[in-house]
């Protein structure tokens, strides 16, 4: 996370929810972005349709032998089966696809993991079976029959066809006319997507050696910043980008007025971050906060 | 367990608790442990092996849940270390996803449904069941009545290809050739699978479009009914009426049910957004919107099993009573059905 991170935490408050789970923890959620659920669910129309296509090759490379022999249906059982079943696979790879893998243990398809989404049930109670076969239904006619509708080229269906168009734009663009980005299926189903990220546990910071000996901060220096600083602080010693640690360094140095010599920057912000997480945290345990350097 | 010290080797205490300067960062090394091992769980769990679990771990999973949990509330008042909180409020949120999220997989919840989910569902809508097939009959009555008017009606009503010659005043004879069977079995399988597909899909889309307050699922049922009303007129015209039922009833009771129900499950959504009550529009949306997705699952088995009867039932046997037998015990079967299924248990869900 770097310092633009740091600050599109704070500009992200509008994708930002507080959900209370049964323990009465307040446990914050965001909203998945538009263009993440767009991307997500282009993702996994890639890996249907592809998916779909090397099945079909595949089969093809079966079935080869037996196409040649009898060229009709009607008279080869065999190719007569294999309608069949491609039949019941374009079935089940249109309505079942995303069902299986949102009803698994992620709620996820991978379109949807691999940006970073899941499935929700929106009232912070358990996600069911129910919500989930709901949600998909409904995709039929927010993805499947518009994508078929302009494949198939209804335009010369005339008035018709700019009523079908206007009607099925209405379950297109539904998700950008409320707040929570949620398409019709959401809203019949209960559910939304959200954010399922993972964060990796980093190493304690106040490890380092102890250096309040040397490094001896007054009072008045540690309160010219607040949290904010705080945490943008802790993001560059967690990067340790030289030019940004004596950029960083340098900074604090003119604003508390010290003189700093070259190559004792990682010391030095270390002391003081430590110090002031220090400051700011006994403040803390007296219901005393300060956000950032302004307040 | 013989490889438990393979599974559990990542975790190590942190060597030097005392050496933090900071009083939360030495809340957060005497917990790191509770932590990561809460993490190992979780990720064995999306990963669908919960298989690798050891059993101390398991048992002690809701304990390390709330243990995280209060750790992150502690964690919030009185530390402001970003990453650390980060890390918590990710894991408290997978795991509070794998506590509270689907507890059966697709097919659990497919044997729960056919042992009387799905009845109990369809008992739950019964009154938009009774709605659905009234509008169904004045469908099927608007058709026959304006056909019987004007037999123009029905080329405004059937479109040409569906039709095929089964038009108004058409020869008996030529009729009665509709109704026989094509002999032998060969391309109806496939025959069989696309009618299936097809009319799943109409089926689904009746349901999906009760969204809108149920109006284009009434105009659907109605415009399909005006269409069967019409046919029958045709072959009632023409002294076939009690063939042609026959021939219909085969698979017609399966798949007229399944439209039936699928309009109903529309119209359910429709009708709770209407007059949602005490509750919220979005609130009764949701609720009715989850009970009928069973509904419609069951419809789409039922247009396999109508599928099946119209591509093999239907071709293949000719006798009037035959037919009218077929397609009666289908009838008794999904009413009985639908009728006696107890509800599951809800421990199962």
């Amino acid at each position: 996370m770097s310092l633009s991170d740091a600050l599109a935490r704070d500009a992200n408050t509008k994708r930002d929810r507080v959900l209370v789970t049964p323990e009465g923890l307040a446990l914050p959620l965001r909203v998945g972005s538009k263009g993440a659920r767009a991307g997500a669910l282009l993702l996994d129309l890639t890996i249907w349709f592809v998916g779909l296509i090397l099945f079909f090759l595949a089969m093809g490379a079966i079935g080869w032998g037996l196409l040649d022999l009898e060229s009709s249906p009607e008279n080869n059982p065999v190719l007569e089966a294999v309608i069949v079943f491609v039949v019941l696979v374009l079935f089940l790879a249109r309505y079942g696809y995303f069902m299986i893998f949102e009803l698994g243990p992620r709620g996820a398809t991978p379109g949807k993991r691999v940006l970073g989404l899941r499935v929700a049930a929106r009232d912070g109670g358990r996600l069911t079976a129910e919500m989930v076969i709901a949600r998909n239904l409904m995709r039929d006619v927010e993805v499947f029959i518009p994508m078929f509708f302009l494949l198939g080229g209804s335009q010369e269906a005339g008035v018709a066809g700019i009523a079908a168009f206007f009607w099925l734009a209405v379950f297109v663009l539904f998700p950008f006319f409320n707040k929570d980005a949620l398409r019709a299926g959401d809203l019949v189903a209960g559910t939304w997507v959200v954010e399922a990220k993972q964060a990796k546990l980093k190493e304690a910071m106040s490890l380092a050696p102890d250096r309040s000996r040397e490094y001896r901060f007054g009072d008045e220096e540690l309160s010219v910043y607040g949290e904010h600083e705080l945490q943008v602080l802790e993001n560059v010693l967690r990067q340790s980008n030289p030019d940004a640690l004596r950029d960083v360094a340098e900074a604090i140095t003119r604003k508390i007025g010290w003189q700093l010599g070259s190559g004792d920057e990682r010391e030095f912000l270390e002391a003081f971050y430590a110090a002031l997480r220090g400051h700011l945290e006994s403040g803390m345990r007296f219901g005393k906060r300060k956000k950032n350097k302004f307040s | 367990m013989p490889f438990a010290f393979l599974k559990s080797a990542e975790i190590t205490p942190p060597a030097d608790i005392e050496a933090a300067s900071l009083r939360s960062d030495r809340f957060r090394l005497e917990r790191e442990v509770d932590w990561q091992r809460l993490e190992q769980i979780v990720t064995a769990l999306e990963k669908g092996r919960p298989g690798r679990i050891n059993d101390d771990d398991l048992l002690e999973l809701p304990v390390l849940y709330r243990k995280t949990a209060s750790s992150l509330a502690v964690a919030r008042e009185t530390s402001l270390d970003a990453a650390t909180l980060d890390y918590l409020e990710a894991l408290v949120r997978r795991a509070w996803f794998q506590i509270y999220g689907p507890r059966i997989g697709l097919f659990g919840w497919l044997r729960r449904f056919f042992a009387g989910g799905w009845s109990a569902a369809i008992r739950d809508i019964w009154l938009d069941i009774c709605i659905s097939f009234a509008v169904m009959v004045a469908g099927a009555l608007v058709g026959w009545l304006l056909v019987a008017r004007d037999s123009d009606w029905f080329f405004a009503l059937v479109p040409g290809e569906m039709a095929g010659g089964r038009v108004p005043g058409a020869d008996r004879a030529l009729l009665e050739e509709t109704l026989a069977h094509q002999g032998g079995t060969e391309g109806l399988t496939a025959f069989a699978a696309s009618l299936f597909s097809n009319n799943s899909g109409v089926a689904i889309m009746a349901f999906a479009l009760g969204f809108a307050f149920g109006v284009p699922t009434v105009l659907l049922l109605v415009y399909n009914m005006a269409l069967l009303g019409a046919m029958m007129w045709v072959f009632a015209d023409a002294g076939l009426g009690w063939e042609f039922a026959a021939w219909l009833s085969v698979h017609g009771t399966t798949e007229i049910g399944a439209i039936m129900l699928a309009g109903a499950a529309g119209l359910h959504i429709g009708r709770q957004m209407a007059f949602p009550g005490q509750r919220a529009i979005i609130a009764a949306m949701q609720d009715a919107g989850v009970r009928v997705a069973v509904v419609m699952v069951g419809v789409t088995v039922m247009m396999i099993i109508a599928g099946l009867l119209e591509g093999y039932a239907r071709q293949l046997v000719d006798d009037t009573g035959a037919r009218f037998a077929i397609g009666g015990t289908m009838l008794a079967f999904w009413i009985v059905y639908f009728a006696a299924m107890r509800r599951p248990r809800e421990s199962d869900t």
